[in-house]
């Protein structure tokens, strides 16, 4: 038990100094690699609390996926070096109320979310299989497939409109564009390249045909 | 107390009798890849180094331990070095999960499949530290060619994972093997094996598909400001996920552990030999490759990728799905 609570205080200490430091180093991608680290121990806290399926979807959608996205445009983007202007405002930025205001709604709904989990512990209930029996897949899968069929399916649908609609901004059809194409590379026949002519003795022969 | 150091002293010798071999396995298969490589060619090979060029491995051992590390100027230190080690470490955390036999398993866990490829998803990261921090111009540009070609695989690798579940009901490793006592996964998902394990050279950068390190383009790609022995780090790292990979074809498809045909002859040889011939098998597949296959264009990687890989493992997840469903089939849990 006391190894759980070391291992278990170490990866909130991690997680927490994690997120202090995405917001305040100076770099931007080290900011994206503190986010990663950030990610990294809350996939851990996620095992720890047996809920390894979840531990493992984090790492692999957000760490594996996601966090590569985020580098791949801070890097693109030449904004390593942007100073970090946070903590002293100039020429009168808004965005730190508007970033408070955000704050402060999520922290009031968490608090919600955990008064409720606290004073009223029936909420949790409806799940209706015994953890312990079947593996923690299989459970989500099956509350997941049965019980919530249409909300997972609504939002595969929002992902699929995102996805579109990225692609319909950033698609642009470009003039004189040459495409290889490997059929018709591929079913050209002998006929079609080759043309054997006779030639008439100081006539010559047209070859554009 | 006492017993909690002596359960920490067992795992601890249970973690080096993996590693170990694993690490040696790994310089020796440099010696194989490269013998391999030259006798398609006609050549011989490295074979002056002990028995056969035996030794040749640890000869480059040697010399990258005893040369001097260069880290330039303008590079991001902390970043330049935290790469080479983040590789590595990752090929090796892999091994943990991988069933040698039914019980020399380091860890047994519920989602292994998912681990492993949480793990070789991590991968990417110590090729685009490297490439980044090395701040050139090489590096970058195979650190971002390499990023982009190995999360484009992993999703093509990833539902062809979803057909092998489909078949076993399992996400943990033993079980998959298990699954196929009756029929290795090959036979029935035999287009799967193939694109898998294309995939699989396209996700450890192996030729065809290693443009990260295009030598004709890119110099050296991400590799090409390290030296000494965090370039042997990289190596190392690299040629431990090649392996890893194999291990993954050969649980997924080929029955991990068993033998082909479960009668006299073949029951007598220990299981982990079995795993070991298998891995070595698809070793010895992804080294021909390597020899015999000219390096594809990145737009035609990317194409092969997302146009022709992706389509067809979705739609053989439909079909499988439908087989199982159709005749009764679907694994129980």
């Amino acid at each position: 038990m006391i190894a759980h609570a070391i291992f278990f205080y170490v990866f909130s200490f991690i997680t927490v100094i994690s997120a202090v430091m995405v917001t305040v180093s100076k770099n931007t991608v080290h900011s994206v690699f503190f986010l990663i680290l950030d990610f990294i121990s809350i996939s851990c806290l996620f095992i720890m609390i047996g809920a390894e399926f979840l531990g493992m979807i984090m790492l692999i959608v957000y760490v594996g996926a996601v966090a590569v996205l985020f580098l791949f445009v801070v890097m693109m983007l030449n904004v390593a070096h942007q100073k970090n202007t946070f903590f002293k405002s100039t020429h009168g930025s808004r965005h730190i109320p508007i970033g408070l205001l955000v704050s402060l709604i999520i922290f009031f709904e968490l608090v919600i979310v955990v008064g409720g989990w606290k004073y009223k512990p029936d909420l949790i209930n409806s799940i209706s299989l015994e953890i312990s029996e079947v593996s923690n897949t299989h459970s989500i899968g099956y509350v997941l497939y049965t019980d919530y069929i249409h909300l997972f399916q609504l939002s595969g649908m929002i992902l699929l409109v995102a996805m579109i609609g990225a692609i319909i901004l950033t698609y642009r059809k470009r003039e004189g564009l040459k495409r290889q194409s490997y059929f018709s590379q591929i079913s050209r026949e002998k006929d079609d390249g080759v043309d054997l002519v006779d030639v008439e003795k100081n006539k010559g022969v047209k070859i554009d045909v | 107390m006492q017993d909690y150091f002596i359960i920490l002293a067992s795992e601890i010798y249970k973690i080096l009798f993996l590693l170990i071999p694993v690490l040696v396995t790994v310089a020796m298969i440099v010696w194989l890849d490269r013998r391999v490589w030259a006798f398609v060619q006609k050549r011989r090979g490295p074979n002056v180094v002990g028995p056969f060029g035996l030794l040749q491995s640890l000869a480059d051992a040697l010399k990258y331990i005893f040369k001097e590390i260069i880290i330039p100027a303008s590079s991001n230190k902390v970043i330049f070095i935290l790469a080479p080690i983040v590789t590595m470490t990752l090929a090796l955390i892999a091994w943990a999960v991988i069933p040698f036999s039914e019980e020399f398993v380091l860890a047994d866990i519920n989602v292994g499949i998912l681990y492993i490829f949480a793990v070789s998803s991590l991968g990417v990261y110590g090729i685009i530290m490297g490439g980044w921090a090395s701040n050139s111009k090489y590096p970058f540009l195979g650190s971002i060619r390499s990023a982009a070609q190995m999360v484009s695989y992993e999703v093509s690798i990833g539902v062809i994972i979803i057909n092998v579940l489909l078949c076993v009901g399992s996400l943990n490793l033993s079980d998959i093997v298990l699954a196929q006592e009756k029929i290795w996964f090959v036979i029935p998902l035999f287009p799967m094996f193939v694109i898998f394990f294309i995939s699989a050279l396209a996700e450890t950068n192996r030729p065809p598909f290693d443009l990260p390190e295009a030598e004709a383009e890119l110099v050296a790609g991400y590799q090409t400001e390290y030296s000494g022995m965090m370039y042997a780090m990289f190596w190392l790292g690299e040629y431990a996920n090649i392996l890893l990979m194999c291990a993954l074809g050969s649980i997924l498809f080929l029955g991990g552990w068993l033998s082909p045909i479960n009668m006299y002859p073949f029951d007598i040889v220990p299981s982990p030999l079995w795993l070991i011939l298998k891995i070595l098998f698809l070793f010895i597949l992804f080294a021909l490759v390597k020899a015999i296959v000219p390096r594809y264009r990145y737009d035609q990687l990317m194409k092969l990728g997302w146009k022709i890989f992706l389509p067809f493992s979705l739609i053989w997840v439909v079909l499988t799905a439908g087989y199982l469903m159709y005749f009764d089939l679907l694994p129980t849990v």
